[in-house]
């Protein structure tokens, strides 16, 4: 079932180039670590899915790896805008992307079909806006049963989904606590998937509200402490708000933002 | 963030914490304009309803209602917090905080499908880049979709919010760069073109009840749904309004002056800010 694997190791069998790469985390359990490794193994081509591309996403295009960009909120979270996105969409450095742009309900619901088997999930939601207009993967239909009308989200089935937790046992037993977003639905929605945690632990104790993912939907493991940071881990670490905002600084001229990648990024495969 | 629309308010800038902006009102109750904007946002909102929290001004507007009006307001996150009472204002959506402080933390899927699309939620707060004459709201982006001048971060939960709630206030500060005669994208449906609108597209939310800028508060008419100035903020002039109003914009014969922000408003605000500045 489940392999316990170096993240290294992971991302090289995992991940592809050319991949519908799902990396989930809402603001919490970003997997960091895991984005880091796909910058460092060179990837190219890749389809990143992401509700809510924050800096990770924006290391990851800037770095070149991304292709296309699934998504439905891109932005540094009360700090401002994503340069690197920006400069990608706004003068196609360091090529041009493609967008596929949502809102987070609709986005959401992509999983959610995906998890659930089904072609495409439905949601009030688009009519009237510039995003019903221009997006794919969004149509309007109408109920078999009342003929009202509601919009519906194609399936979204990623190559491989990434998410980090707090636990895994030596089974690849996957547990994740506090806000734990769409990662439930990514993972089940998936073709293979990846879950970095903060540790490996003997035995997983059950905690109210927690999020569990079986070894049997989980194709891997790779124990990487910390690898969410600079988002957090309930009960592991606390979210780190002054990178948040120094990224503005880091991420706004090209130099300073490759400069930075390759002290704390690409430094981390040359030391290995 | 999906609702981080106030970091949109001024586009291409970063934006500054809550409540952090210098620029000190005409008020002259010594609050800043961001202050402004919080404390009579936070006037909207009525105890124990249930509010749907963007961050930036709304968050700040939320929290401080919940501080001073409202001890009994349900706020609900899209990170899917659920009655989040934060002792501090987050800078995110996300933050451990609203977690921790929550009734109870569901999916993102769950949030949207079953609490906001089923109904549950009576008030959202957004702010925008751009808005027009029927509350329209725009957070994609500034000029053409294809080549834009400007990319915003986008839709968020924006969208579903303004559908579903049932009705939205929204922050935003004013001038004919954000209330524009015609948005370069329509991210959020607010009245769209008018009367029967958001009956006609299936929206089973009100809309936008009101729009709170630094100089003003706006209302949709009952019958066009365009925006009505209703009232002023201490010391600033009706000309001011109308200059940074990108439309001919509709002016109430009874046209009122906000009271500006009292002393026990203030105070708490400054503390909340103060406690969000002190994070680890």
């Amino acid at each position: 079932m489940t392999e316990l694997l170096r993240l290294d190791e992971a991302v090289e069998t995992l991940v592809h180039d050319g991949d519908c790469v799902a990396l989930e985390g809402f603001t919490h359990l970003i997997p960091f670590a895991a984005g880091h490794e796909i910058i460092r193994q060179g990837r190219r081509d890749l389809t990143l899915a992401r509700l809510t591309p924050d800096i990770v996403s924006d290391q990851l295009i800037g770095m070149g790896c991304v292709r296309k960009l699934v998504f439905s909120w891109g932005g540094n979270p009360g700090v401002g805008s994503l340069h690197r996105l920006r400069d990608a969409l706004e003068h196609s450095w360091p090529h041009p992307i493609e967008i596929e742009e949502h809102s987070h309900a609709g986005l959401a619901n992509r999983y959610v079909a995906g998890a659930s088997g089904l072609p495409f999930a439905i949601l009030r939601g688009y009519a009237g806006t510039g995003l019903a207009a221009g997006v794919t993967n969004v149509a309007e239909v109408a109920c078999p049963f009342t003929g009202e009308r509601v919009s519906a989200v194609a399936a979204l089935n990623p190559d491989v989904s990434i998410v980090h937790a707090q636990q895994a046992d030596h089974e690849g037993n996957v547990q994740l606590w506090g806000i734990t977003g769409v990662q439930k639905e990514a993972v089940l929605a998936a073709r293979r998937t990846l879950v970095t945690v903060e540790e490996v632990v003997d035995a997983l104790e059950p905690r109210p509200g927690a999020t569990v993912l079986p070894s049997f939907v989980v194709t891997a493991v790779a124990e990487a402490p910390g690898g969410t940071r600079p988002s957090y881990a309930t009960g592991y670490s606390e979210r780190d708000d002054a990178f948040y905002a120094s990224w503005d600084a880091i991420s706004r001229d090209r130099r300073t933002f490759l400069d930075w990648m390759d002290a704390h990024v690409l430094a981390g495969a040359r030391t290995r | 963030m999906s609702v981080d629309h106030t970091a949109l308010s001024r586009p291409g800038d970063v934006a500054p914490l809550p409540g952090s902006a210098g620029v000190r009102s005409p008020a002259g109750s010594g609050a800043t304009t961001d202050e402004v904007m919080a404390v009579v946002a936070s006037r909207e909102l009525v105890d124990a309803t249930t509010c749907f929290v963007g961050i930036g001004i709304p968050s700040t507007a939320a929290n401080l209602a919940r501080r001073l009006h409202a001890p009994r307001l349900v706020l609900v996150y899209e990170s899917g917090a659920i009655g989040a009472k934060p002792g501090r204002l987050p800078l995110s959506i996300g933050d451990g905080e609203l977690a921790d402080s929550a009734d109870a933390v569901v999916s993102v899927p769950e949030v949207f499908n079953y609490w906001l699309q089923g109904g549950h939620i009576d008030v959202g707060m957004l702010g925008a880049a751009q808005v027009d004459r029927f509350a329209n709201l725009n957070t994609t982006v500034i000029g053409e979709y294809a080549s834009p001048s400007v990319r915003l971060p986008g839709a968020g939960g924006a969208p579903e919010i303004a559908a579903s709630c049932g009705e939205v206030v929204v922050v935003v500060h004013q001038s004919t760069r954000t209330f524009v005669n015609e948005l370069d994208f329509v991210t959020t449906v607010g009245h769209g073109d008018g009367p029967g609108a958001r009956e006609r597209l299936g929206l089973r939310g009100r809309g936008p009840s009101a729009v709170v800028t630094d100089l003003g508060v706006l209302r949709p008419d009952p019958v066009s749904r365009e925006l009505v100035l209703g009232a002023l903020h201490p010391g600033v002039s009706l000309d001011a309004a109308l200059a940074a109003t990108g439309w001919p914009l509709r002016v109430a014969p009874d046209l009122s002056t906000t009271a500006p922000p009292s002393h026990d408003e203030l105070a708490a605000l400054r503390a909340l800010v103060a406690a969000g500045a002190r994070r680890p």
